[in-house]
């Protein structure tokens, strides 16, 4: 079973888990993002394409289902204002034996940074605005899983 | 040629719009083109496109390069580098 979401509402971990079914699947791998509190940063907020961003994310889930066996595979991206500690992105990738699982959760975090139409903007306690630039690094974890 | 254009990001913010309707001269014919007219268009698009190296687009849904022809093309979105995850 695939899930993606886009969605502006919390990411409720617990109820993904519950979603996600993880019974019989033996092994299952998960990334959280959170946003960081960093410099004074009061708000983080996620601009995205009402479209491309889920058709994106799907892609994504998609090609990592067609790269490993996977049993089951969540992918839920919040956009919208969000403060310190909350979630951003959520990956849960199962499957029998644990290196595929472990291998499509950091395949997928790597390419939803360079491949899904997903913008941050940082506000900080002083009042600057930002929105925050691509890293280099990014491009070449992103590169280094081939097309 | 009649052409819906997105604008995401800070090239929303410094455009001061999501979308509009523009009326393509004939000689605009790819997205390289299209940003170098928004560019010359008025002092917004000039800010907006001032490096068009860090812009990236899509038309119809589809991510293209700046080379790619606009001929058939019903919506074209404009955007800096995707930063997600």
């Amino acid at each position: 079973m695939i899930r993606v979401a886009v969605q502006p509402a919390a990411i409720d971990i617990a109820t993904e888990l519950d979603l996600h079914d993880a019974g019989g699947h033996g092994a299952s791998a998960s990334f959280i993002g959170r946003v960081r509190g960093d410099g004074d940063l009061t708000e983080l907020f996620l601009d995205h394409h009402p479209a491309m961003t889920a058709t994106g994310l799907a892609d994504l889930a998609h090609a990592a289902a067609d790269r490993w066996q996977l049993s089951a595979l969540t992918l839920i991206h919040r956009v919208g204002a969000m403060v310190p500690g909350e979630t951003i992105v959520f990956i849960l990738a199962s499957s029998a034996h644990r290196a595929e699982a472990l291998a499509a959760c950091e395949f997928l975090i790597d390419r939803l940074k360079t491949d899904v139409m997903l913008w941050k903007r940082e506000t900080f306690a002083d009042g600057r605005i930002q929105w925050v630039e691509p890293r280099e690094g990014d491009q070449a974890r992103a590169e280094k899983w081939g097309a | 040629m009649s052409l819906e254009i997105a604008y995401f990001a800070w090239v929303r913010e410094r455009m001061g719009l999501a979308d509009e309707t523009v009326d393509l001269p004939a000689n605009v014919t790819h997205v390289g083109a299209l940003v170098a007219w928004l560019a010359a268009r008025d002092a917004r698009g000039q800010v907006a496109f001032a490096e068009p190296q860090r812009i990236r687009a899509a038309i119809d849904g589809v991510m293209m390069g700046l080379d790619a022809p606009l001929a058939g093309a019903r919506e074209v979105a404009l955007f800096p580098p995707v930063t997600g995850g």
